[in-house]
């Protein structure tokens, strides 16, 4: 491996970025060139992203260089620089792999759209921030990828821009965002003033060090590793921040794939996974795994009582990316990144069907709207069944071999959290299952004049979708054969410590008790939504708390966004600004205009008076001289 | 010689345009464009020439002027004052560009004015003798009054009177100041000459300060922004917000903190907070904001917030942060003003309401928006992030000062975001209505004056070395001149056991480090 090679797996999005984005307006007539660049720039990125790992898997040693200095100074220094082993190997092969699949499908999916070219230079500077992200060997250096992504994610989700639903989506991303950066950046601090740096290699061996903790004690660590998580949250959309990740559906299909799915939300994932030393020492994985099963179980919850198709995949994202956090949180890291990658591929492959779905719907999302597709969209129905089999935890296909690792070694940290996490597999089956049943099978409630439009997609769209469905069945069988002795273990070994539990227990029951929990929830779904609709109203007071995502946006709204604005408006612009500051400002002015007024009288240009004026002066003077010295 | 070059080159412009105005507008505004970019390539003679190993000042003339007074023509720069000369004569002639056809009466006399205030800036950030500093610092009001009185909005005279005033209060007490420093300097107005400690530091130092804090400006003494910016026309705010606001902080920098270190350790308790209050509050303010310049010139308030900051946290990152982040500043903000004035011109609004749905329409306009957008609110990669997080990481690891500080100035980077996104989405997104429809893309013209702009923008946020290893020297030595004993009696022990620890654990992972090598070799 070379920084040449890295070189160019990083920027060739970013050159495809500025072809469609420089030369968009000479592109516009000739979507399919536009859209093949943007595809081919992430190819190159793939097919780099095979050499490296070929080469650490090859027993290369991790690759860690310099390319330039960014900001430095006499006492600090903070490089571009990059750093691939096994962890970053597995992130490249997914971002671009995934990555080059959604630009093809794309291809088709946004043929006519306005903004094609617009919108291939986004995704193209997309993966290119996603690299940096995973590329880097220091914490600024996955800050900037952070925020890069953010701002494609925030322009993406925005992308049909007339749209005010979808503008506010992308605005409550950012800004949601950017608190859980917040916390990031005080986090980076905190680490700079304990180790004097922020590239990875120094600060792990620095905190592995024995001297460190007599020094400094774990408490700084908590500190930096908890300010961390805080980033996390934001990103990977964790209570109490994920509250912008349901909004951000308002983006292009393929785009809530790759963004919202497979890559970017994980991000926060892989930042702990890759700070794994940190968290160890500190032991704050148990505030990370607690947040991460209760977040993948409130939000499986929401996704129960959901009618669009895309919500429902959104809530299941949120849920799902509470599992991993659940496997970093306990020390599993590479069970947590295993789920990664599998959820990657299965959910990345949901929401390109549900595209393919809203292809032939006329965008249509409301599954009640739906029915019956079965017939018509044949390939769709089966690869959309591969993937909510696999997220099911079906056994064999790939979510059953990381969700299980992921409970199994939950289960040597607290059963108690074993428990939810099991409770939330069943709720998964039942309304990944809720959704097949009621949007694919049964009759069709399709309008007339959709119906008759209603067709399969074309092969640049199902092609992507037919490659995806072979690695959401497969890849766990292939990568997690084994469980704590898998391929996958093996390959990640040399990046993460030691985990604090002994995986105990019978590897065997474990995975019988998941299977039957996903088929339990399977059936309960079969049971009640084979031949029936969701109702139009609730039924209940718990229906309508769900249905209405127990009104936490409107907590927010109540409570933060409109005491600020109107707090900003009417108290510190009108009051305190204007009234008192500038009140004081001016009223200075004022209170000089007054005297000088006051004082102008006395110049009335009678000479009787200033002669009164001065005898009755001279007067006062000898007086006071006669009377008082 | 090359830097009296570069002061005087714009005057000569003034007097050539005086003379020869009868030659039409096309002749006025030629020579205009023509002398104002070449003082900017003669000030790039200043940039290459610059020895970076040394913090002792530069390109230095020194001349008798009244030696009776003890005054003395002395200028010259270093690597602070380098960056604010290069910023004035990159920003004047896009300003002169930017102006070509918005000036409906009394061109003459607009470009004079334009031209003239640039020989009073260039003049205040390189004069190295009191006076002399004084001398530029109050001429340079003069130009700036007509071109907001003159060629400004409705309420022009107020806002023009109020700007005049507010800085003529300060100036008042800065002349105070000077003239207890000249007596101190065996009478004397050479700055370089000055060594401390001084008598009645505090008051000296509060002379100073309040005449800079009313320029920067910090938090309480900002109303006058808002009102200037406003009434200013488009080229106006961009040299108020781009160079005037920089006089402010250059001046704390130049003076205050080397002047009068203890005064400056004991101020800082009360200095930081108004810059944090100025950071937070701004923000808040400048996002209910109505109005798009008043929205910006809020978001001046802010960000100025944190270069006092980082000039207070008395290291070297959070001062070298504060001064790259005055040209950032200056590039943003000076950009957003110019892309609200392109916009002005074509609607006759600058009100919110009436904008919407201009990305469909103006789609060059709109692009070069969001990239200076983001670079305001500090992406990385672009300009704002280098210089904010240079500041803020000064100010958590070393700073003076107590690091909740920092951690309310961070929350600022959060509503930064909310503040322009809210606006770009009100102005940008959106369905397009009759009126805004008809709104023209930039012309060649308008794309030229914003290139170099978004060029700078970049490459700061890519590659800010060249940048920062101009003015490390310098700015080494104000950290050493700053960083003298703690003042007796100075507030917060906690704050001293806080920078104690943090150096301490840079200290000691630094002594690691070596050690570590040592053993391996």
């Amino acid at each position: 491996m070379t920084i040449e090679l890295i070189v160019v797996l990083l920027v060739a999005p970013l050159i495809g970025f500025l072809i469609n984005g420089l030369l968009g307006k000479w592109l516009k007539g000739n979507e399919q060139l536009s859209g093949w660049i943007g595809s081919l720039a992430v190819l190159v990125s793939l097919v780099c992203s095979i050499i490296a790992f070929a080469s650490l898997h090859g027993g290369a040693a991790p690759f860690d260089e310099t390319l330039y200095e960014w900001i430095t100074g006499e006492s600090f220094a903070f490089n571009i620089g990059f750093r691939v082993d096994a962890l970053t190997s597995v992130m490249l092969l997914v971002i671009t792999g995934v990555g080059f699949l959604i630009h093809v499908y794309s291809i088709g999916y946004m043929h006519g759209d306005e903004g094609y070219t617009r919108y291939f230079a986004y995704l193209n500077l997309f993966v290119f921030a996603m690299l940096i992200l995973v590329l880097g060997n220091n914490y600024l250096m996955m800050f900037v990828g952070w925020e890069g992504v953010g701002l494609c994610s925030y322009l993406l989700i925005g992308f049909w821009y007339e749209k005010q639903t979808a503008t506010d989506a992308g605005k409550k991303a950012f800004i949601v965002n950017r608190i859980g950066d917040f916390g990031f950046l005080l986090g980076m601090f905190t680490l700079f003033a304990a180790f004097g740096t922020l590239d990875f290699a120094s600060i792990f061996e620095a905190a592995e060090a024995d001297n460190f903790q007599k020094v400094f004690g774990a408490s700084t660590l908590v500190i930096a590793t908890l300010l961390l998580f805080v980033g996390a949250i934001g990103k990977s959309a964790q209570i109490p921040l994920y509250v912008w990740l349901p909004d951000a559906m308002e983006g292009p299909t393929p785009v809530s794939a790759l963004i919202h799915a497979a890559t970017m939300v994980t991000a926060g994932v892989y930042m702990i996974a890759r700070s794994a030393v940190l968290y160890n020492i500190a032991h704050t994985g148990e505030v990370v795994a607690w947040i991460g099963v209760l977040t993948a179980f409130f939000a499986a919850t929401i996704a129960l009582t959901q009618n669009d198709i895309k919500r429902i995949l959104a809530y299941s994202t949120v849920s799902q990316l509470g599992y991993m956090f659940l496997g970093v949180g306990v020390g599993a890291y590479a069970s947590g990144i295993f789920h990664l990658v599998t959820h990657a591929f299965f959910k990345g492959l949901m929401f390109l069907t549900a595209g393919s779905v809203m292809h032939a719907m006329a965008n249509e999302l409301d599954m009640r709207k739906m029915g019956g597709l079965k017939t018509k969209m044949p390939i769709t129905h089966w690869t959309f069944l591969v993937g909510a089999l696999a997220i099911a935890g079906f056994p064999f296909l790939s979510g059953f071999w990381s969700k299980d690792e992921i409970l199994h070694s939950a289960w040597g940290s607290s059963p108690i959290i074993y428990v939810i996490g099991l409770v939330t597999a069943f709720l998964t089956a039942f309304y990944m299952f809720r959704l097949i049943f009621v949007t694919f099978y049964g009759e069709s409630r399709v309008e007339p004049d959709v119906d008759s439009h209603l067709h399969e997609s074309p092969p640049v769209m199902w092609v992507p979708l037919a490659i995806l469905a072979i690695p959401s069945a497969l890849i766990g069988l292939l990568l997690g054969w084994g469980g704590h002795e898998s391929w996958f273990h093996h390959f990640t070994k040399s990046v993460f410590p030691e985990a604090h539990h002994d995986a105990s227990g019978n590897v065997i029951l474990f995975m019988v008790i998941s299977s039957i929990v996903g088929l339990a929830g399977i059936a309960f779904a079969w049971s009640r939504y084979r031949e029936r609709t969701p109702s139009d109203e609730p039924t209940n007071a718990l229906h309508r708390l769900l249905a209405n995502k127990y009104y936490v946006d409107e907590m927010y709204n109540a409570l933060i966004v409109q005491p600020i604005k109107n707090g900003s408006h009417y108290l510190l612009w009108r009051i305190v600004d204007n009234g008192i500051i500038d009140g004081i400002v001016n009223g200075v002015g004022t209170i000089i205009r007054f005297i000088g007024g006051t004082l102008r009288r006395l110049q009335t240009g009678l000479v009787q008076v200033y002669i009164v004026s001065m005898v009755l002066g001279i007067v006062l003077f000898l007086a006071y001289y006669l009377f008082f010295t | 010689m090359l830097l009296s070059i570069v002061i005087f080159l714009p005057l000569l412009g003034v007097i050539a345009i005086a003379l020869l105005r009868g030659l039409g507008a096309s002749a006025i505004k030629g020579i205009a464009l023509v002398i104002g970019l070449l003082t900017f390539i003669v000030s790039l003679g200043l940039y290459t020439g610059f020895d970076t190993t040394t913090a002792t000042f530069q390109n230095v003339t020194q001349q008798a002027w009244i030696p009776g007074l003890g005054t003395s023509y002395h200028i010259g720069i270093d690597g602070i004052s380098l960056w604010l000369v290069l910023l004035t004569t990159f920003l004047t002639p896009v300003c002169i560009l930017a102006a070509w056809n918005s000036v409906e009466k009394g061109l003459s006399g607009f470009m004079m004015s334009l031209l003239a205030l640039e020989t009073g800036m260039l003049g205040v950030f390189c004069a190295l003798d009191l006076f002399l500093f004084f001398v530029f610092w109050e001429s340079m009001l003069i130009p700036m009054y007509f071109l907001i009185g003159i060629w400004g909005g409705e309420r022009r005279i107020y806002a023009t009177v109020k700007f005049v005033l507010y800085t003529m209060a300060g100036s008042a007490l800065m002349l105070v100041g000077i003239l207890a420093l000249y007596f101190q300097n065996n009478n004397s107005f050479d700055l370089t000459t000055l060594s401390g400690p001084f008598e009645h530091s505090h008051l000296l130092f509060l002379a100073f300060f309040i005449a800079f804090a009313i320029k920067v400006p910090l938090f309480p003494f900002h109303t006058w922004l808002p009102d200037a910016h406003v009434e200013a026309p488009t080229v106006g705010s961009v040299i108020l917000a781009g160079v005037l606001l920089k006089m402010g902080t250059y001046g704390i920098i130049r003076f205050c903190l080397p002047l009068f270190p203890d005064a400056a350790t004991e101020f800082t308790p009360l200095i930081v907070p108004l810059a944090v209050i100025g950071i937070i509050y701004g923000a808040l303010v400048a996002m209910v904001q109505p109005d798009l310049k008043k929205l910006v010139a809020y978001s001046s308030v802010s960000h100025l917030g944190f270069v006092v900051l980082g000039l207070f946290s008395k290291n070297p990152a959070g001062i070298q942060g504060s001064v790259l982040q005055m040209i950032n500043h200056g590039l943003s903000t000076g950009a957003l003003f110019l892309l609200v004035g392109m916009i002005y011109e074509r609607r006759h609004s600058r009100m919110i309401v009436d904008f919407g749905g201009l990305a469909k329409g103006m789609p060059i306009f709109a692009t070069i928006f969001m990239i200076v957008t983001l670079s305001s609110i500090g992406l990385p990669g672009l300009n704002g992030f280098v210089g904010e997080y240079m500041i803020l990481f000064g100010s958590f690891v070393q700073g003076a000062f107590s690091k909740i500080y920092v951690v309310l100035a961070t929350a600022g980077v959060i509503l930064a975001a909310v503040y322009m996104l809210w606006m770009f989405q009100r102005v940008m997104f959106g369905t397009l209505d009759k009126t805004n429809e008809a709104l023209p893309d930039l012309n060649a013209r308008e794309i030229v004056v914003m290139l170099p702009i978004l060029l700078f923008i970049v490459w700061i946020g890519v590659y800010p070395k060249p940048f920062l290893s101009k003015m490390e020297k310098s700015v080494g030595l104000v950290v050493t001149q700053v960083q003298t004993e703690p003042a007796v009696g100075r507030a917060g022990e906690q704050i001293l056991q806080d920078t104690e620890l943090a150096l301490h654990g840079t200290q000691r992972a630094q002594n690691e480090k070596i050690e570590k090598e040592a053993e391996t070799k």
